[in-house]
């Protein structure tokens, strides 16, 4: 008697199991379909954004040989270099930052501490680019708002605020035992020597984590970069130039580079990502153990 | 209570600007005026040559262009640009006018300056009350050279924080203040006054909230849909993700890694990317129409971006598809860290898999993400992006600024780069933060890790 209710809950189960993962998959399906879709049309011979079957009739690699190739409207290499060494130097400068910032908030004790906490999280709550026009003012006040300096006031522009983005940082130091930090300070050690010899090599995940978080902000934020370059063709970064190949007067011709730009771009974010994921959510939980 | 009478005494000192203007000697006194005199008194020469020098760069620069400054902010100019005839070349030449948004720009430069010189000259004057007591008390002054030492050590916060500081309060606050001090202006392309305005006191906040004005009616629309997103946006998204998470987590589940890749592929391609490619997708000719219509499931194109509730709908789901992924990333961690011992206590104690989950896994989520919940909600009231590249805030009626599925940052937004409507956009900014705000504080105060800090048991 027992064994058959047993086995009967084994059936349900078993059904349930496999409707879970009939579940799953159509969700994954549906999540990674518009990237597919992405890599289908990058490969897309026939141009233009109006199709009407899901799997290209031709493929072709000319997408990718235009984009790289074809620069007298849209200068797409130029738009990558000047968005690469954007992201270089705002990566290294916000990481200082946020990294100095969150060791003295996690560590630090002094009389500003916590009106600097207070005062950082009263100014998160603006949107953020409200005052772009101001700071766009300002850039041009310092003389930086045209020809060759749009490329430093764009690093400015990215980095010159991210003091006050320490938060999952600082969480992450507190987390690291502060026993060391007494040891070493007995040792006769200063502060500067635990912040570089203790603290910093034991916070990989979070220094990987704020590395690829800053790296990345160049590449996809393009409402600063807009307002900064004006019409400055020239100093473009990667998202404005997507984003204009989506405009209606280059849809037609540029649609199908714009899929193979899209491409290009999230490459090299994915890889990192994917390879560094275990870092990204060690970061957040901000978890040392032992 | 106690616990924050304690904090005010840890970094109280005797050496306080009242103590130095009552108690201190002749050369505290004139260092008042004279920034670093009481320094350079007592042998700290480096430190009080430091002082001096910021007072008289910032004197230099109150006379050089800070007065002037100062002397034009409360009537923001008033000279037009005008032609005037130049007999010896017998050309018209153009008279520079002013520039109000310049002018309001430098003023509020320069009031900024002097309250950072303030916060200096305060920091000197105790620093020459502190030099004369101690040398009274026969004790050590710290050297130029013991000073710098201390950057490395005990002071190492002034060292790591100063340009960090700097850059904030550059590129940040300074730019926010200017920007606030404009929605008290008629800084706008109404009645052309992009070159020359004046101050308007509060009346583009009695506009904007005023039910009657077209602008005021828009406003209030904007916020209700603002806030309706926020809501679904933040908790369809929790919701879901932690079911996912969930179901994903299982013992049962097969190949969890290979699911979990699936979804967080997503996050790996950039947001502005995706979003981009999924309007395209749902445009009146994307991909997604065009194949329905083809195999007769519909007769007419979908309005995903065209009919007003479609509109919303479409943003909101699609958002779910950007942001269930990050979600699941940060419940799959919490999920792995919920001490095994509750689970253990539980069955011991024969609770079921429901049980567990509404008394064990669900509260302690709750606990953990509170925070984190209240970072989505408030990052979805700012949530430019999804709106800006989807939607643009379409459907937009025909003689409305604001688009049907425009929140408030996209509608600012749009008044400022757009219309140029400056004043405006700077109100729905200050709007935005307040309404931020307010939600940030009451639920701050009413969540179980603000009032208990000691954690979840």
């Amino acid at each position: 008697m027992s064994k058959q209710v047993s086995s009967g809950t084994k059936i349900r189960k078993k059904i349930v199991n496999v409707l879970i993962h009939i579940m799953l998959a159509v969700l994954a399906f549906i999540w990674v379909l518009p990237i597919f879709w992405v890599i289908l049309t990058s490969f897309r011979a026939e141009k233009g954004s109006y199709v009407t079957t899901f799997f290209p009739k031709s493929y072709t690699f000319d997408n990718y040989i235009r984009l790289f190739t074809d620069t007298s409207i849209l200068n797409f290499p130029k738009m990558f270099m000047n968005t690469f060494i954007i992201a270089i130097f705002t990566c290294i400068i916000s990481t200082v930052f946020v990294l100095s910032v969150a060791y003295c908030m996690s560590r630090m004790r002094f009389k500003m501490r916590k009106p600097f906490m207070n005062i950082a999280m009263i100014l998160g709550l603006f949107p953020s680019f409200m005052s772009m026009i101001a700071v766009y003012y300002i850039l041009k006040a310092l003389n930086l708002a045209d020809g060759s300096m749009i490329r430093v006031a764009l690093i400015i522009v990215f980095s010159a605020g991210t003091g006050t983005g320490f938060y999952v940082a600082k969480g992450f130091f507190d987390t690291v035992p502060k026993s060391l930090d007494e040891a070493a300070i007995i040792d006769g050690a200063t502060r500067w020597h635990v912040f570089t010899k203790i603290t910093v090599p034991l916070s990989k995940p979070i220094i990987v984590y704020t590395i690829l978080t800053s790296f990345m902000t160049p590449w996809i934020d393009f409402i600063f970069a807009k307002v900064i370059c004006r019409a400055d063709a020239q100093y473009y970064t990667v998202s404005i130039g997507l984003w204009k190949m989506l405009e209606k007067e280059y849809i037609d011709s540029w649609y199908t580079c714009f899929a193979a730009g899209a491409v290009v771009v999230s490459i090299p974010i994915a890889i990192l990502f994917l390879f560094t994921q275990k870092f990204y959510v060690e970061g957040m939980s901000g978890a040392v153990k032992g | 209570m106690k616990k924050a009478g304690k904090k005010v005494n840890e970094f109280s000192t005797p050496y306080t600007v009242t103590n130095a203007v009552t108690k201190g000697n002749i050369i505290t006194k004139i260092s008042l005026l004279i920034m670093g005199l009481g320094n350079i008194a007592h042998k700290q020469i480096g430190k009080g040559i430091m002082f001096l020098a910021i007072e008289a760069a910032y004197i230099w620069f109150m006379v050089t262009s800070g007065i002037y400054n100062l002397s034009m902010l409360p009537s923001l100019g008033w000279r037009e640009q005008e032609k005037v005839w130049n007999e010896k070349k017998s050309i018209y030449e153009y008279t520079a006018g002013d520039q109000s948004q310049l002018i309001l720009l430098y003023g509020v430069a320069t009031l900024y300056v002097t309250f950072m010189f303030i916060i200096v000259w305060r920091e000197a004057v105790k620093s020459s009350y502190k030099s004369e007591v101690l040398a009274k008390q026969g004790r050590h002054l710290n050297s130029f050279k013991e000073d710098f030492k201390s950057l490395f050590d005990q002071n190492l916060h002034k060292l790591l924080l100063a340009l960090p500081i700097m850059g904030i309060l550059i590129f940040t606050v300074l730019p926010l203040l200017y920007n606030i001090s404009m929605a008290f202006t008629n800084y706008s392309k109404v009645d052309e006054h992009l070159v020359l305005f004046d101050w308007v006191g509060l009346a583009n906040f009695k506009k904007i909230l005023n039910f009657g004005d077209s602008i005021g009616k828009q406003f209030y629309s904007v916020l209700g849909w603002t806030l309706i997103w926020a809501v679904f946006a933040t908790a369809l998204n929790y919701i879901f993700g932690m079911l996912l998470a969930i179901v994903i987590n299982r013992k049962e589940t097969k190949a969890k890694g290979f699911w979990r890749f699936c979804f967080v592929l997503s996050i790996a391609v950039p947001q502005f990317v995706s979003l981009l490619i999924m309007r395209s997708m749902l445009q009146q000719t994307g991909i997604v129409n065009t194949l329905l219509l083809k195999y007769g499931i519909i007769d007419t194109a979908l309005p995903f971006f065209t009919n007003a509730t479609w509109a919303r709908v479409t943003v909101i789901v699609i958002n779910l598809w950007v942001g269930i992924p990050y979600t699941l990333l940060q419940v799959t961690g919490i999920l792995q860290n919920i001490p095994a011992e509750l689970y253990e206590a539980a069955k011991i104690d024969g609770a079921n898999a429901v049980q567990t989950f509404f008394k064990i896994t669900l509260p302690y989520m709750f606990f953990v993400m509170t925070p984190y919940l209240i970072t989505q909600f408030t990052g979805n009231i700012n949530n430019f992006n999804v709106i800006f590249l989807l939607s643009g805030g379409n459907p937009t009626p025909v003689d409305a600024t604001a688009g049907k599925t425009d929140l408030l940052v996209t509608w600012l937004y749009k008044l400022t780069v757009d219309k140029n409507y400056y004043n405006l956009g700077a109100v729905i900014g200050i709007m935005t933060f307040v309404v931020l705000a307010i939600v940030a504080l009451v639920t701050y105060r009413n969540t179980t890790s603000y009032k208990d800090e000691e954690g979840f048991m």
